[in-house]
């Protein structure tokens, strides 16, 4: 049995949550840059270039790439023959208590009726998965609302099918047009519970840009989608061309046989996230 | 053809009456801070007879909660957010002078129908290029609601702000239109 102190879980914390919010990760760099190549429209073009100046000046000056700092999220693999030495949700929401204030990023918790708020950035969102092993990994991501406040869950019925999941997705990115500030990454999930396929679909935001869903099936999914999404036209911050999504990411479960549940989380193109194993 | 202007505030007819969708507009001089909670309030104050937090006529409102400022810089990150959750509010503050806004996204047809009526105009900034655009911001200083925090309402000095025209006051737009799929 690992022990682990929670005490270093909330400097693990507390730096990953500064460094998230002030540098993009190279996958999402790196589709910004391969966009910008591909981009026809000016306006297009010109946002694509502002945000790659955007991320180089945020990596420089330590100043958050956006405004909006997020929710901090946290999707995390506890071993079970790892001991936290502690309460490890209270260590997570210390490590954002302190990541926040000290990295000069904006609390945006507030309470959902008054809209007071909570002053440092918590509760966290945490979901702990209990895994084999002594490892203790932590995923942490920086939501934000405009994206947030675009994504979906539906229950559709299963005669429906991969047409009916492909149309949901495909009306919800074109009625959110210009919202979410595209070029979004758009985790879908499908399947599970009502419960599980907003967290399934979340989850699948993780996965780097870069990497292609190991079941080559879900891949061509993803595929399709990422194609009849940019079909769409929309473009950088709605301004028109070929780049309305970087990633369609899908994460798929077996669900009971009267349903299909489908959720669309969509992530704007600040794609902030950062994962540590503690040791 | 789009063409490219610099404007000073505070903004009168004839400035907004020169802007079709698609110009670009680098914006100068003072704009005011107010998303969600801060509209709520202002429009509270005014239906109650109260003077507004700053003066409405010829203002541009930024829709903007900025991040913390850090040692040295005048404000954090300070992009727009989205723009919808103040379509509720922002036809009756057209109606009392203000003649601008700043944001990311679609507006609803009231907000654009008050352009149209009461000669206003919808800038688009870059939405999450919050640290490139804090650098056109000289001063930041907070003048009313400081208990909503990153939504208290700020006097921001700016400039050379980098704007684009979604919506003018001739109904014209420039958001693309989603190419829905025929089958």
């Amino acid at each position: 049995m690992r022990q682990i102190d929670a005490a270093s879980i909330t400097d693990k914390v507390a730096e990953m949550v500064v460094r998230a919010n002030v540098e993009l990760p190279q996958d999402v760099l790196k589709a910004l840059a391969s966009a910008l190549e591909e981009e026809t429209s000016p306006a297009g073009r010109e946002v694509l270039q502002q945000l790659l100046d955007n991320a180089a000046l945020a990596k420089s000056t330590r100043l958050p790439l956006c405004q909006d700092t997020g929710l901090a999220v946290f999707f995390v693999e506890l071993g079970n023959d790892c001991h936290v030495q502690g309460d490890l949700t209270e260590a997570i929401n210390q490590g954002v208590r302190r990541g926040y204030k000290e990295g000069f990023l904006r609390k945006s918790a507030c309470h959902p009726l008054t809209r007071a708020n909570t002053g440092d950035n918590t509760p966290a969102i945490i979901h702990t998965d209990v895994v084999p092993g002594d490892g203790l990994t932590i995923r942490f991501m920086a939501k934000g609302g405009g994206s947030e406040n675009m994504s979906r869950a539906t229950m559709l019925t299963p005669a429906q099918g991969w047409k009916g999941i492909r149309d949901f997705v495909i009306n919800r990115m074109a009625e959110a047009g210009p919202n979410p500030c595209p070029p979004t990454i758009v985790g879908v999930g499908i399947g599970g519970t009502f419960d599980q396929a907003p967290i399934l679909a979340k989850k699948a935001l993780f996965r780097p840009l870069d990497v292609p869903h190991p079941d080559p099936e879900i891949a061509a999914m993803e595929d399709e989608l990422l194609a009849a999404i940019n079909d769409l036209g929309i473009g950088p911050m709605g301004l028109g061309g070929k780049t309305t999504c970087l990633g369609v990411r899908i994460n798929m479960a077996p669900c009971h046989i009267a349903s299909l549940p489908l959720a669309v989380n969509v992530q704007c193109h600040s794609s902030r996230h950062l994962e540590v194993s503690i040791s | 053809m789009s063409k490219e202007y610099k404007l000073q505030t505070p903004l009168t007819d004839e400035d907004v009456e020169k802007l079709r969708a698609g110009d670009k507009v680098l914006l100068s001089g003072l704009v005011y801070t107010a998303r969600d909670a801060a509209h709520k309030k202002i429009v509270t104050a005014l239906e109650k007879g109260e003077e507004p937090p700053f003066p409405l006529q010829g203002a541009v409102i930024y829709y903007v909660g900025p991040s913390p400022a850090p040692e040295g810089r005048p404000i954090g990150s300070a992009g727009p957010t989205t723009s919808y959750r103040m379509d509720s509010f922002a036809p009756y503050l057209h109606s009392l002078g203000v003649k601008a806004s700043i944001g990311k996204g679609k507006r609803n047809q009231a907000v654009k129908d008050a352009l149209q009526t009461h000669k206003g105009v919808y800038f688009g900034a870059t939405g999450g290029a919050g640290a490139l655009i804090s650098q056109c911001i000289e001063k930041a200083r907070v003048i009313a609601y400081e208990e909503l925090g990153p939504e208290a309402v700020r006097v921001l000095k700016v400039r050379d702000f980098p704007l684009l025209v979604i919506n003018d006051a001739f109904g014209g737009e420039l958001y693309a239109m989603p190419r829905l799929p025929t089958t």
